[in-house]
């Protein structure tokens, strides 16, 4: 819940300018840019992302550098898998159970 | 010698250590406490405790949000999701927390409809899945969490959702620093404060900290090197006498804050007079509840809730290490009855509680050593 996921903004919403698509190790997952409207990100941005919300705009560089930092932190794979389940995308059938027994496997 | 590779610049590593050792003074004994619970993992992870000088002590911080949620709120919810066509959601990291009749995912295995979302909008879209039910949004975190909650809740509401609440347990950090602030029994020279909350919050809500209390106060990232740097920036800042915030964080922090997230959350939140922390006791105006104008979406508002009170296992001593006043080894619990297969007290449940990180940790060989000892 505390991670701060870096992602590179691909495309934003045509009919809602506070969604993007956004690319994180080659995911591509929706984020949401509402806490941004001050300063709203174009596409090719990097920002730093908590549980599905861009929160800050950061440099490419800053990104990569977030990036390994979950990494030596152990956090990256906690990380895919936040990103993973954005958009409960693990559960098209909503039945919740793929997540949640992938999460009592990790432990 | 994987991790050295890994770091960003070994050299600067050990420059900012030994610059530690040189602003540090021998015939004095610094207790700095890192407020976040993201600091506390990275300082383990990274065993930075073995390239500062002795006479620097780190005192791990309240700022886990998992670690000071007692246990009779998870109880609370639980009872409200034992009714029928009720659906508890919530992010991955409660999933174990233990509630009196076990965590979130024991009362799943009994048959409690239980989902893991990664996101609070998650949520909603689950509600607009099973219309016929009712998704709660067990909603946790410091300021860094409390902005999503908040666009949630506007838009539920915007949307006349009906089948969607949240259960909000948001808590705030300044209230927290200032009871430790006040605890008789520490004693403190200077914070590094968290990252990500201030990217919310901004410096100026630590003003108070510098001016009224005379301890500085350095913002800081969450890499080895943002570490020493803000540790290197208390030194100097107590070497001179001096007491002022500052932000090491900059590239991602901005000083006056995020305005949209501050805005989000006064629309939708205001205070609660008093809400207990674990190990902390209650703390006055420490939590955020959901405004009247929301009330159709707030569990706590909707549902009879019991208000259970659960004091922590007596053996337990999760309020003295949560203080600093005991590590985390010298707890009696700790690593018997005590660990992050099986854990009594909050300390042990998260990764980033101290508890958690000092038994994942403390015992390796540390990673920093071997920079130092290499370079």
């Amino acid at each position: 819940m505390c991670l701060a996921i870096p992602g590179k903004i691909v495309e934003i919403a045509s009919d809602n300018p506070t969604s993007a698509l956004v690319d994180v190790v080659g995911m591509r997952r929706r984020v949401d840019l509402g806490l941004l409207q001050e300063d709203m990100p174009v596409c090719g941005d990097w920002v730093l992302i908590h549980v599905g919300f861009a929160m800050s705009k950061i440099s490419e560089a800053d990104a990569v550098d977030q990036m390994r930092m979950l990494e030596m932190l152990g956090e990256a794979e906690a990380a895919e898998q936040e990103v993973r389940g954005y958009g409960l995308e693990e559960t098209p059938d909503n039945a919740g159970v793929v997540s949640l027994e992938s999460f009592e496997g990790r432990k | 010698m994987k991790y050295v590779d890994e770091f960003r610049d070994p050299q600067l590593i050990t420059r900012a250590a030994e610059e530690i050792r040189r602003l540090a003074d021998p015939n004095r004994h610094y207790r700095l406490m890192e407020v976040c619970g993201g600091h506390t993992h990275a300082i383990y992870r990274f065993g930075l405790k073995d390239v500062l000088p002795p006479n620097i002590e780190l005192i791990h911080g309240p700022g886990c949000p998992v670690c000071v949620l007692p246990m009779g709120r998870i109880d609370d919810a639980l009872s409200v999701a034992a009714q029928p066509d009720v659906i508890f959601a919530a992010f991955g990291d409660m999933m174990r927390v233990p509630g009196t009749n076990g965590s979130p995912l024991e009362h799943k295995a009994r048959g409690m409809d239980v989902r893991i979302v990664y996101s609070p909008t998650d949520a909603i879209k689950l509600a607009k899945m099973n219309p016929q039910k009712h998704v709660l949004f067990f909603a946790i975190g410091f300021e860094t969490t409390a902005p999503s909650t908040a666009l949630t809740l506007m838009r539920a509401r915007s949307e006349g959702l009906r089948n969607f609440s949240v259960f909000c347990n948001h808590v705030t950090i300044i209230p927290a620093i200032r009871a430790i602030l006040d605890s008789p029994d520490m004693r403190l020279d200077g914070f590094i404060g968290p990252g990500h909350v201030s990217t919310v919050i901004g410096c100026r809500p630590y003003e108070w900290i510098a001016k009224n209390e005379r301890k500085p106060i350095v913002v800081c990232g969450f890499e080895p090197l943002d570490l020493l740097q803000s540790i290197v920036m208390l030194l100097t800042q107590l070497q001179k006498g001096e007491a002022k915030v500052e932000n090491q964080y900059r590239r991602v922090v901005p000083w006056e804050g995020n305005p949209a997230a501050l805005r989000a959350m006064a629309a939708t939140f205001q205070l609660r007079p008093y809400f207990e922390w674990r190990g902390l006791g209650f703390i006055s105006q420490s939590a955020l509840r959901i405004r009247e104008e929301y009330a159709e979406w707030d569990s706590e508002q909707r549902f009879q809730i019991p208000g259970i009170r659960v004091t922590d296992p007596k053996a337990a001593q999760c309020g003295e290490v949560l203080k600093g006043v005991l590590k985390p080894a010298q707890c009696k619990l700790f690593g018997k009855e005590c660990t992050p297969e099986n854990p009594v007290g909050a300390l042990m449940v998260s990764s980033e509680g101290s508890c958690a990180a000092y038994y994942n940790y403390e015992h390796r060989k540390s990673a920093m050593v071997r920079i130092t000892s290499a370079a």
